[in-house]
């Protein structure tokens, strides 16, 4: 997909003064920084980095986020800067509970990025007060380490009362291609559509090519009964 | 077993959306004809966890909940018509055939063509007469290629394959004789951009090759002549309308027939 101009226009609303909320954020960048994740360009990935130093929390949130979706290593360290809370002007989140930073899409862009370095880092997050952050971190943790133990604490995610937390528990498995969790995936009372996209990410993080292996194939069955 | 006044009341009076689920599956589990009315409102109560339920009690009921399922088809409220269509593809009625074709290929919904698409291949063949079964499996066979080749939704292209399975299972030699069948089957294999539903692929292809063939039974179906007239029928406008759009059709591939009668 070629759309420079668009590129360099989202770029450009990267550093936008125009458009503030009564609050101080700004919702433009906030847009951009969504949509040049989307749009695969990596000559975005040097205005993201410096977008993660923005005072509004929302922007340097797209910006991890986009950072993650376009495989970009280098934002490793300012990533890790943040999650640390060290970087000055950074304004907490407007809303109740006022999180300094969006642990969550810091965390999760870690894991994606296959950051070890930043282990030490994510740990002290599994006991966040946050269900969000703590499960943000039981996925990284089981993408850096493979340890099964971080699976198993996202399946329990799975039977959260609440409906937002076992949607999240299911896009945070499929992410870890942690495959015991397929039984679970399949039973949690949640949208079949969900469920659907939490197996194939954990089917794709183990299939090779060809046809699938023996051990896969329950998997495609557990599938093809949630259609 | 509880009586079904109990159970309809627990329904109505559910304080909760939680309640409300659990008031219906408690009614599913005891899945009873005359629950059919209440089963059917439920779907367009707007409770996901309540709907999903519902259309478990009603698949576990199969065709008497055929005709009213229809019905609800003709109602305003898209999402109660949506999970309609979602029993009618769990149940596999005959009478359903029609709705599943257009759903399949043409509901704007990804999870109403996933699960059309899905249930298209497990239709109850063995009621069908002879005549009917021919017209209509070739339908099937041309709108899940269709699903397959052209569906922009991975899940839906994913239906496809678990509904072209079923259809080879059905009719193992028949298919053999369709080209296109093994063909897509391989082409999406090796092409399609999602490694899940080439995984599938490559699996529907390999059991189907394992597949020792199992003669179709021939069993005594719920319809009545009128159901079949109705079907054919429709599928005979259906085929017309096809024709209309696309010149040349497959017309070896159905064989002679001869118009329905009106009798």
């Amino acid at each position: 997909m070629h759309h420079p101009e668009a590129i360099a226009l989202l770029i450009e609303s990267l550093t936008d003064e125009g458009d503030r909320t009564s609050a101080g954020g700004y919702p433009l960048r906030r847009n951009a920084a969504r949509a040049l994740g989307k749009l695969g360009d990596r000559q975005a990935v040097g205005p993201l980095m410096e977008a993660l130093a923005c005072t509004d929390f929302y922007v340097r949130e797209a910006a991890a986020q986009s950072l993650a979706m376009l495989q970009a290593p280098a934002a490793i360290a300012p990533l890790r800067r943040l999650l640390r809370d060290q970087v000055p002007d950074t304004e907490p989140a407007p809303e109740p509970p006022h999180l300094a930073q969006p642990y969550d899409a810091l965390i999760e862009a870690l894991g994606d990025l296959g950051a070890p370095e930043a282990i030490a880092d994510i740990e002290p997050f599994l006991a966040h007060e946050v269900p969000r952050i703590a499960l943000a971190a039981a996925r990284a943790l089981h993408q850096l380490t493979g340890q099964a133990s971080y699976g198993d604490r996202l399946v329990q995610g799975l039977a959260h009362p609440d409906l937002q937390l076992r949607r999240a528990a299911l896009a945070d498995l499929g992410a870890t291609g942690y495959l015991p969790a397929a039984t679970a995936i399949a039973q949690t009372l949640a949208e079949n559509s969900l469920k659907l996209m939490a197996l194939r990410g954990i089917l794709e993080k183990n299939l090779g090519d060809g046809p699938p292996a023996p051990h896969l194939q329950p998997v495609l069955q557990l599938m093809d009964d949630l259609l | 077993m509880k009586p079904l006044s109990d159970l309809v009341a627990a329904i109505e009076q559910a304080e909760s959306a939680k309640e409300l689920v659990t008031a219906v599956e408690n009614l599913a589990a005891q899945p009873q004809p005359a629950a059919v009315p209440i089963l059917i409102e439920v779907l367009g109560y707007n409770n996901p966890g309540a709907a999903v339920a519902a259309v478990e009690g009603l698949a576990a009921l199969g065709s008497v909940a055929v005709p009213e399922l229809l019905t609800q088809l003709d109602g305003h409220n898209y999402t109660a018509r949506a999970w309609a269509i979602r029993a009618l593809a769990l149940i596999g009625d005959p009478r359903g055939l029609l709705t599943l074709l257009g759903a399949a290929t043409a509901d704007f919904a990804t999870s109403v063509r996933r699960a059309a698409a899905k249930g298209l291949g497990f239709l109850r063949w063995e009621w069908f007469p002879a005549e009917v079964q021919a017209m209509a499996r070739q339908e099937v066979l041309e709108a899940l290629l269709f699903a397959l080749q052209q569906d922009e939704e991975w899940v839906v292209r994913y239906g496809a394959i678990v509904g072209l399975e079923g259809l080879g299972r059905a009719f193992p030699e028949w298919v053999e004789g369709r080209s296109a069948w093994r063909a897509q089957l391989q082409t999406s294999a090796v092409a399609d951009p999602v490694p899940t539903v080439r995984a599938r692929a490559h699996h529907a292809h390999q059991r189907l090759q394992e597949m020792t063939a199992p003669p179709l039974p021939v069993a005594a179906s719920p319809l009545n002549a009128q159901d079949w007239q109705t079907i054919l029928t429709n599928l005979y406008q259906r085929r017309a309308a096809e024709r209309e759009a696309n010149p040349t059709p497959d017309w070896d591939a159905v064989g002679p027939l001869s118009p329905p009668s009106q009798d």
